[in-house]
């Protein structure tokens, strides 16, 4: 929801310490998750991501979450998908060019990742390009299993 | 200036020591010249001879000439065919990449295949949203965007090999270049993102348009504070205006441009609003070549591209300089052909 979204960014701070504490929980059940089997927790997984996820930060699922590097504003949200950072058609009134009634979202990304103790150094990272085949998949697990050195 | 290794029109130049690309332009930025390019609209049509016709009006005029890539989301000719003619006859063309009509596996068989016809510089752009353009219903892509487009063209230049990590057999040779607009918001993180563009593999910039000195001034300090200046070319944007219902339209309706009320109130009161237009323009590029850190201008005078050789000429920045156009130097050519 937009309004929501907004909210998101205005606490990305809080938000953000918030998703540390929940990726290190997460990471310490990978024993359990590896028993229950990734495969099939990525359904559930990925539904109850895309609920929370969806509900804060109008979250498209791209499966591979950058909200921490950009402030708490999602950039799948931007119609041109931008993930390194706001084109040049921002309007005067911080608007988006191609959705006017819209707050730019790497507008709110600057603002938000200003709030993040080192949001503005992670914002200068530049991000790769989006691997398509992952839209739809939970953006958690793949972490998890990044983090504990396992291809997801 | 002459380059006396300058190859006959179609061949591409020698690459020198610290350049990347076999390039005209790219010799007149690294020689410390103040560059001037400017921007091609791409025919409506399949003739040929549309496209020799505009960019001959330039000639003698500027370094280099930017096809455009469907600019404001209207079809036009592509870029790449645009390049292809251009360079047959030895124009130094700026071959503009736009991610909003194309996947990644068709941008980098463009950039193999605008390097093979002899384009020198590519301009990684994201691409007005199709929204702006003639076709709005259309598929918007974005597969990528300029950064990762940036990085995608360096990665197959300096590393050989496509972002699947296939290898290629010959790397295109080329000078990288990217958009900047240090007008829109947010303007406080214009500087920081232009360094991630340089660190993406940006080489030069070329700006939107400027009608705001003291804006692009802070832009260009700030430039210099993130010791950036050594890194790049920075070609600031420039055009004519056509009058002030003109300016007051564009500033509407082209994303992210940037016009001051003084500036409309200027056009407002001038008798020949046109003229005045071409005025301000030539006070801006003298005023825009004194700010430090701006290696030279690019001019865009959409629908008034007749006016461009005027405007530089009264402006002065070129000093004297030639650049190439084709005949300038005939009787070097035919020697060169002979020998």
């Amino acid at each position: 929801m937009y309004s929501v979204r907004l909210w998101s960014v205005r606490h990305a701070r809080g938000l953000n310490s918030f998703y540390r504490g929940f990726e290190r929980a997460l990471t310490a059940l990978h024993p359990l998750f590896k028993v229950i089997g990734y495969q099939r927790l990525e359904r559930p997984v990925a539904a109850l991501e895309r609920s929370v996820k969806g509900l804060l930060f109008d979250c498209r699922m791209c499966g591979q979450c950058i909200l921490s590097s950009t402030g708490m504003s999602c950039p799948m949200n931007c119609p041109k998908n931008l993930r390194n950072g706001p084109c040049g058609g921002v309007r005067a009134n911080g608007n988006c060019e191609v959705r006017p009634d819209m707050k730019c979202v790497w507008h709110l990304a600057v603002a938000g990742s200003a709030r993040i103790p080192g949001g503005l150094e992670a914002l200068s990272h530049v991000q790769p390009p989006v691997d398509r085949r992952l839209s739809g998949r939970s953006s958690w697990l793949r972490v998890v299993r990044e983090r504990v050195g396992e291809h997801a | 200036m002459i380059f006396e290794d300058e190859p006959v029109p179609g061949y591409p130049l020698p690459i020198l020591p610290g350049h990347t690309s076999p390039g005209r332009f790219e010799r007149v930025l690294r020689a410390g010249q103040f560059a001037v390019t400017t921007e091609m609209a791409p025919p409506d049509s399949a003739d040929p001879e549309e496209v020799y016709h505009r960019a001959r009006i330039f000639d003698g005029y500027v370094d280099a000439i930017n096809a455009t890539d469907g600019s404001g989301a209207n079809c036009h000719m592509s870029s790449v065919a645009v390049c292809a003619l251009l360079t047959r006859v030895g124009y130094a063309p700026v071959m503009q990449i736009s991610c909003r009509d194309k996947n990644r596996i068709a941008i980098q068989g463009d950039i193999l295949g605008g390097a093979a016809m002899g384009v020198c510089n590519i301009l990684c752009l994201t691409g007005d949203g199709v929204q702006a353009g003639d076709h709005p219903q259309a598929l918007p892509v974005f597969d990528l965007d300029s950064m990762s487009l940036l990085e995608t063209a360096r990665t197959m230049r300096d590393e050989h090999r496509f972002l699947s990590g296939r290898k290629l057999t010959y790397a295109p040779r080329v000078l990288l270049g990217a958009a900047e607009n240090p007008f829109a918001l947010p303007v406080e993180w214009r500087a920081e993102r232009l360094a991630k563009k340089i660190a993406a593999g940006a080489q030069f910039i070329q700006t939107q348009y400027c009608y705001d000195v003291p804006l692009l001034k802070a832009f260009m300090r700030r430039i210099g504070d993130l010791g950036l200046l050594e890194k790049v070319f920075i070609l600031v944007g420039v055009g004519p205006l056509r009058s002030a219902k003109a300016a007051e339209w564009m500033r509407t309706h082209v994303p992210g441009l940037h016009i001051p009320d003084a500036i409309i109130a200027r056009m407002a009161g001038a008798a020949d609003a046109a003229r005045e237009g071409r005025n301000l323009c030539v006070e801006l590029i003298q005023e825009i070549r004194t700010v430090p850190g701006v290696s030279g201008i690019h001019v865009m005078a959409y629908r008034q591209e007749d006016s461009v050789p005027e405007i530089i000429q009264r402006s002065g920045v070129l000093g004297g300089r030639i650049p190439w156009y084709p005949g300038r130097d005939p009787q070097r050519n035919s020697d060169r052909l002979a020998s």
